[in-house]
């Protein structure tokens, strides 16, 4: 099946596409061999803000590899036939997500070449060790179902038993990789910002909103360009999907406000008074946020009537809104604003490094390119078995 | 075609048995090979300290300098990447949530010590992912150079900013190195450590030596009479954010 991804109909426009990416990967890795000699100086980390751009990307890539399981769910569940399609499509996403992630944390880490330590001293009491046993469990699973519902597909049978068992498996493992992700940062005493137990639901619903409006996206990249066609049907259903997702994760962002400034606890205040309105005479998140706040809104208007959300056009530009909003609101500032108010009640600023942003940049190339190796793969089974469908159909209507 | 697959199976059976059995051979030595403890080593069940302002005061620089160059701590030179295990701060900050706006100026503004607090509920060692900072027997939250990944968990995880990163490598801002004591390396984390190194060699820390006033004292808070429980009986002290549940161990008389 490799072999699909690799020779068969290979367009020069795909393949300058990789050879893009993997440029850009290659500048990365360059910025992250001088990380790895100089050390992490190289970023804008500092004693205050000890997590950063790093680890906040990590943390929104975890919801992008959770939302597969929006697809996988009404379909194996739900018996939501319109969703057969593009399961894979999902559960290929979701591989290279989880790659993204697991690539964010080595290349956060001050000793790298240490990583088995986690595995080797396995400490129960941690987040951050049941965070990488979920996650390497999570992208081992998806890269069998993936692999075997395609390979099934590739053959025209139907995907073998025990894969079934492996897709039920991964409904609830796909919840536990952001739960436990979340709990990283809910348990921390003294980081208010973090210290709710609202930050493991919020994360879902931003997570179930953020990632169908990727395969959205991604369903009309295929379609452009592979003419590979999702249907319409399941574009809306994953809109509606998105548009409840979103109300609810836009939801649990305002409800903070009234905790925070009802009870008027300055502990709570401030990380939102500092990204929203600056505080302490620093302000460097406040045109961001409000960025945050109008495609989130414009994302809602969108979403909400029926109209907009059934034009393709529309959908797409509120997709993007949704994308974009939540990686502000849970990539770039919630693990900074949590951390940007230190010990001793001042802010500190942070600037990320031109380094860090390169490295930042080569590994969502990676990430690109798996997918789109990936996804050459899907479309190129699923056009032959929808060409034996096809022909099979004719062949059926000419018998009677 | 078969037998290969099954030859190939079993020669990676062995290897996968071989590399579990490593660290169990690790451990087995480590029995083997028991060490003695200094007859003058001090002892006591859980390790605290006092630390008296009014009596610190004109020893305060004298302390911090006393511990950086027994434990090779860099001078970086910048707040960024500073890497610090005793530091100055005003009140105002190391106990901001217990200052208010009619504070005596001098109060809010006046310098006091910093350091570690070893908790006795640590959010550093609940979080740490490697057991590499981990609480010794006698209550000291130690950390181990070798093992720590540099993930920074603890970082996030220690509400008193009692933790350094190191950012690049800090020998070249090591004045002047002290054999007796390791240097760290780029991309681990460091704090103070009591000075366990002293203590087991019947000294006390480094940083108590040096106030000559007494303005530091040490001891065992399980000991009834050690000199650290009767200050705490018969005087008022405090605690760093003591509402946060770390049980701090590092005492202040104000
Ligand atoms: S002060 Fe911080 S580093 Fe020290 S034991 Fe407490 S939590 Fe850990
Ligand atoms: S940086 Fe080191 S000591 Fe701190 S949590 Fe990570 S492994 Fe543990």
């Amino acid at each position: 099946m490799l072999e699909k991804a690799l020779i068969k109909e290979s367009k020069r426009m795909f393949w300058y596409w990789i050879i893009f990416l993997v440029v850009l990967a290659g500048v990365g890795f360059n910025s992250y061999l001088h990380q790895l000699n100089q050390g992490l100086t190289v970023t804008g980390l500092s004693r205050d803000i000890s997590w950063g751009l790093y680890i906040g990307q990590f943390t929104f890539f975890v919801g992008v590899a959770a939302s597969a399981v929006m697809l996988v769910l009404p379909y194996y569940l739900h018996n939501v036939k319109e969703f057969g399609r593009i399961t894979v499509v999902g559960e290929f996403l979701a591989v290279s997500a989880v790659i993204m992630c697991m690539l964010f944390i080595i290349v956060d880490m001050g000793m790298p070449m240490r990583v088995l330590n986690m595995f080797l001293y396995p400490t129960l009491n941690s987040p951050m060790f049941w965070d990488a046993t979920v996650l390497t469990g999570y992208l081992l699973l998806n890269i069998f179902i993936g692999w075997n519902v395609l390979e099934a597909e590739n053959k025209g049978v139907n995907p073998p038993k025990w894969v079934k068992t492996l897709i039920l498996i991964s409904i609830p493992w796909a919840v536990s990789i952001h739960t436990v992700t979340a709990f990283l940062y809910a348990g921390l005493p003294s980081r208010h910002y973090w210290l709710t137990a609202l930050i493991a639901p919020k994360f879902l619903a931003s997570a179930f909103a953020t990632g169908p409006a990727l395969l959205i996206l991604i369903c009309f990249m295929l379609k452009k360009f592979t003419g590979f066609d999702a249907g319409k049907k399941a574009i809306q259903k994953l809109a509606l999907i998105i548009t409840y997702a979103m109300c609810i994760s836009i939801f649990m962002v305002a409800v903070e406000f009234f905790t925070a400034f009802f009870s008027q606890v300055p502990g709570h205040m401030v990380t939102l008074q500092y990204l929203f309105m600056g505080a302490h005479g620093h302000g460097q998140f406040v045109a961001i946020m409000w960025v945050f706040v109008v495609l989130a809104v414009l994302a809602l208007v969108l979403l909400i009537p029926r109209k907009t959300r059934e034009n393709d056009r529309t959908l797409i530009i509120a997709c993007i809104a949704v994308f974009v909003s939540m990686f502000i609101e849970k990539g770039l500032t919630f693990v900074i604003g949590g951390l940007s108010e230190n010990p001793f009640g001042e802010i500190t600023p942070y600037i990320p490094g031109i380094h860090e942003i390169l490295i930042s940049i080569g590994i969502w190339a990676l990430g690109i390119m798996i997918a789109s190796l990936f996804y050459k793969m899907v479309v190129s089974v699923k056009r032959e078995s929808d060409f034996a469908n096809a022909s099979f159909n004719k062949q059926e209507m000419r018998d009677c | 075609m078969n037998i290969n697959r099954r030859k190939f199976l079993k020669v990676g059976g062995v290897l996968a048995l071989g590399l579990s059995i490593a660290p169990v051979s690790g451990v087995l030595a480590g029995v083997k090979g028991k060490y003695m403890p200094n007859s003058k080593a001090l002892t006591g069940k859980n390790w605290a300290m006092v630390i008296d302002m009014k009596k610190l005061d004109q020893d305060i620089d004298a302390c911090i300098t006393a511990c950086h160059k027994e434990h090779n701590v860099p001078d970086i030179g910048n707040k960024k990447e500073e890497v610090k295990w005793a530091w100055t701060d005003k009140y105002g900050h190391l106990f901001h949530d217990n200052k208010h706006e009619y504070m005596n100026e001098e109060m809010e503004h006046k310098d006091f010590l910093a350091l570690c607090n070893h908790c006795e509920n640590p959010a550093c060692v609940r979080v740490c992912p490697t057991q590499a900072t981990f609480k010794s027997k006698d209550g000291i939250v130690m950390m181990d150079y070798h093992r720590c990944i540099g993930c920074r968990y603890c970082m996030a995880g220690c509400p008193y900013g009692a933790r350094s990163f190191n950012f690049k490598d800090p020998r070249p801002f090591i004045e002047e190195t002290n054999p007796a004591y390791p240097t760290r390396t780029k991309g681990v984390v460091e704090k103070c450590n009591f000075c366990v190194e002293r203590l087991a060699k019947g000294l006390i820390p480094a940083c108590a030596e040096a106030s000559k006033n007494g303005g530091i004292l040490f001891g065992d808070l399980e000991d009834p009479n050690s000199e650290v429980r009767k200050i705490l009986d018969t005087q008022f002290t405090v605690q760093r954010r003591p509402s946060l549940g770390t049980k701090p161990k590092v005492f202040y008389i104000l």
